[in-house]
C-alpha cells in the first residue's frame, strides 16, 4: 500500500497557480492536499485565493504573512534585515493588508500553526518555517544534518514539511528521517524557469518514503497582467515572467544567490 | 583609557538562559591580528596575546561534540582567522558537517588560499560565506580606521574572492551618522563594481564602544545598561546569546564580542556553553538595540520588532521558540 498527499506554500496570492495545482495534484495520485500558509504577498487581489482553498477543503498552516494580516500586526514578520528588502515588503504588505476582506482575515488569524498526522505509519509534521518558529529560514545550504535531526527528535516527527524561504529542497537524515522544504507557488524559484513548485510526498509499505518535486506550470502571463492591472510594482512582475527573483535576495546565503542573476 | 563599567549583580542585569545552541563560534585567531585597527572591540594586535591561535586538535574535539547539540551552523573569527596556519583545515572539516562563515580582513589571501577555499566550497553541500570587512569605500575613509595600505589589500582581496565566483558580504562598522547610510552604500557599491564586484553584499555593524573604539570614538554612558524591564516584549531571538556560543583556546564563552572579559568564559566543554549568563556588560546594549548584530543578516534597530510584539494580544509563534529546545 502506498499513500501519497501534495503539500504546497507559499501562494503569495497566486491564484492561477493555486487554481492549476488544485487539478493536477489529484492526477498525481495525491489523496489529501495540504497548505503551509502565506496565502498573500507579491500577488494580486488577495481574496482570490479563499474560496479555492475552502471549496477543495484544503487544511491550511498558518504562516508568517498570515499571522501578521490575522492579527492585524504593523508588518509581515518574513524575516528580512535589508533596507531594499524591506523597503519591497512593505509595499507588498501594506497592498495585501489593504485588500483582504475582514472575514479573511479572521479566517487567517484563527489557522492552526502546525499539522501532525500519521501517514502509513509514519508521523508527518507540518508547519510554516520550522517546528519551533514561524518564521524561521531553513536554507539548504545553512541548516546542518545534525541540527534537522535534533529538530526531528525535539519534535516527535519523522518528517518535517515547511516552507517559507521560497525554494524547495529535500534533506533524507542518516536516522532514516527527512526534512523537506515544499517550496512556493506563489513565484518561481530564482532558476529562470516561469513555473512554480510544489511537493508529493509518498510513503510505501515499510515506511519507505518517496520525495518528488514538482514543477508546475500556470498561466503566468495573465497572473502579470492582472498584477499591472493592480499597480503592483514591476519588480515582482519581472519574476513572475522571468523566473529570476529581483526583490527580497539580502537573506539569501551565498549558494542559493549565486544561482540567480540579481 | 575608558573604564569598563559592569553592572552589579545588585542591579539585576537580566539573565538569559541558551534557548537552543545553534550557531557556533571559533576564535581561531585569538585576539591575534595582522592588523591593528582602531575601533576594534577586543582591541585584536600582532602583539595582542590574551587568546591565542587554535590549532585544528583543539578545535575538532569541539566540532564533533557540537553535532550531538545540534548545532546549525558555524562561524570562524579573530583577529584574522587566515593568519592562522590550520584554518584551511579547519574549514575543510567545518564543511563537512555544515555551513561555515569566515570573518576576514581579506588582506592575507594568496592565489594558493582562494583556490583551496573554492575547491572546498564547491566540495561541499553547504555555503562557505566570507564577511570581509572594510570600513570606508575608499582609502581615505578606511585607512585611518584600519591602517595605511589597508583599502587597497582589502580591495584586492575581494577581487580575488569575486573573480573565483565567490559573493563575499562587505561589512563595515558604522563611523559616520545614521541617516548617511544611502550615501555610504552608494558611494561603496560603485567602488566595488570597478573591480567586478556587481551585486555586493553588504552589512552595517553598529560601533560597539569597548576596546579600542572606547578610545577612538567614547564609551558607553554610566546608564547604558540592559535591565530587567527593557526585556518584557522584547524579541530576545535576536540577541547571539540566546542560541549561540564561542570557543576560543582558552574555553567557551558567551559571545564573541565578550570573548576576552574573564566573567564571559563559561568553562571548557560544550556542556558548559548551555549556561545562561546575565546581560550584565555595556556592550549588551549594542545587541539589544539592533540585534543579529553578528550573524550574516544586516542589523536592523530593534524598535519594529518591539512594536509588533506589543500590538499582538497573543502570544506571537513568528517570534517564540519553544523553551525546552536545544
Amino acid at each position: 500500500m502506498t499513500e501519497c498527499i501534495a503539500v504546497f506554500g507559499g501562494v503569495y496570492s497566486n491564484h492561477f497557480a493555486l487554481a492549476a495545482l488544485l487539478e493536477d495534484a489529484p492526477r498525481r495520485g495525491a489523496s489529501k492536499i495540504y497548505c503551509l500558509g502565506d496565502l498573500g504577498a507579491f500577488g494580486p487581489n488577495p481574496d482570490k485565493v479563499f474560496p479555492l482553498l475552502r471549496d477543495a477543503n484544503i487544511p491550511v498552516v498558518q504562516g508568517n504573512y498570515d499571522n501578521s494580516i490575522g492579527n492585524n500586526l504593523a508588518d509581515c514578520q518574513c524575516g528580512y534585515t535589508d533596507a531594499k528588502d524591506n523597503y519591497f515588503a512593505r509595499l507588498s504588505y501594506d497592498y495585501t493588508f489593504k485588500n483582504t476582506a475582514t472575514e479573511n482575515k479572521i479566517w487567517m488569524r484563527d489557522l492552526a500553526v502546525e499539522l501532525r498526522f500519521d501517514l502509513n505509519g509514519v508521523r508527518v509534521l507540518l508547519c510554516h518555517g520550522s517546528p519551533r518558529k514561524m518564521n524561521e529560514f531553513l536554507w539548504e545550504t545553512t541548516t546542518s544534518v545534525a541540527f534537522l535531526e535534533r529538530l526531528c527528535g525535539a519534535h516527535g516527527t519523522d518528517v518535517i514539511v515547511a516552507t517559507h524561504t521560497g525554494l524547495h529542497w529535500h534533506r533524507a537524515l542518516p536516522s532514516g528521517r527527512h526534512f523537506v522544504n515544499c517550496g512556493a507557488i506563489g513565484r518561481p524559484a530564482n532558476d529562470g524557469r516561469t513555473c512554480v513548485w510544489y511537493v508529493i510526498i509518498a510513503v510505501h509499505d515499510a515506511k519507505r518514503i518517496d520525495v518528488q518535486f514538482v514543477p508546475l506550470e500556470y498561466d503566468h502571463e495573465r497572473l502579470a497582467a492582472e498584477m499591472r492591472s493592480e499597480v503592483i510594482p514591476e519588480e515582482f512582475v519581472e519574476t513572475i515572467e522571468t523566473g529570476w527573483w529581483t526583490t527580497c535576495l539580502e537573506v539569501l546565503p551565498m549558494k542559493e544567490r549565486a544561482r540567480g542573476v540579481h | 583609557m575608558a573604564a569598563l563599567i559592569d553592572q552589579t549583580e545588585t542591579e539585576c542585569a537580566p539573565f538569559l538562559p541558551l534557548s537552543s545552541l545553534d550557531s557556533l563560534w571559533f576564535q581561531v585567531a585569538g585576539t591575534l591580528c595582522n592588523l591593528r585597527c582602531n575601533h576594534c572591540f577586543i582591541s585584536c594586535a600582532p602583539d595582542n596575546h590574551t587568546l591565542g591561535l587554535m590549532k585544528f586538535e583543539q578545535f575538532k574535539p569541539h566540532l564533533d561534540e557540537s553535532i550531538r547539540y545540534g548545532v546549525k551552523e558555524y562561524y570562524f573569527t579573530g583577529g584574522e582567522p587566515f593568519i592562522n596556519p590550520d584554518i584551511l583545515q579547519i574549514l575543510e572539516a567545518t564543511l563537512a558537517v555544515g555551513p561555515a562563515t569566515v570573518l576576514t580582513n581579506a588582506t592575507r589571501f594568496t592565489e594558493e588560499k582562494i583556490a583551496r577555499l573554492t575547491g572546498m566550497r564547491d566540495a561541499s553541500a553547504y555555503s562557505l560565506e566570507l564577511r570581509v570587512s572594510i570600513d570606508g569605500f575608499s582609502p581615505e575613509t578606511n585607512d585611518p580606521i584600519r591602517g595605511p595600505g589597508t583599502f587597497d589589500s582589502a580591495m584586492n582581496g575581494v577581487r580575488m574572492l569575486v573573480a573565483s565566483e565567490f559573493l563575499p558580504i562587505i561589512t563595515s562598522m558604522r563611523s559616520w551618522e545614521i541617516h548617511e547610510d544611502d550615501y555610504f552604500l552608494r558611494e561603496f557599491k560603485a567602488e566595488l563594481a570597478k573591480i567586478g564586484y556587481t551585486r555586493p553584499r553588504m552589512k552595517l555593524l553598529p560601533s560597539l564602544k569597548i576596546g579600542q573604539e572606547a578610545l577612538r570614538d567614547h564609551g558607553y554612558a554610566k546608564y547604558e545598561f540592559v535591565t530587567e524591564s527593557m526585556m518584557a516584549g522584547y524579541d530576545e531571538t535576536q540577541l547571539l546569546c540566546h542560541n549561540s556560543r564561542v570557543v576560543s583556546d582558552q574555553g567557551v564563552h558567551v559571545c564573541p564580542i565578550l570573548v576576552d572579559k574573564p566573567d564571559a568564559r563559561l568553562g571548557t566543554s560544550m556542556r558548559d556553553a548551555l549556561k545562561g549568563y546575565r546581560l550584565r556588560h555595556q556592550a549588551c546594549t549594542t545587541c539589544y538595540k539592533f540585534g543579529a548584530l553578528c550573524s550574516n543578516a544586516t542589523s536592523q534597530s530593534m524598535e519594529g520588532k518591539r512594536l509588533s510584539a506589543h500590538s499582538s494580544s497573543q502570544n506571537n509563534p513568528a517570534t517564540g521558540s519553544s523553551p525546552n529546545e536545544g
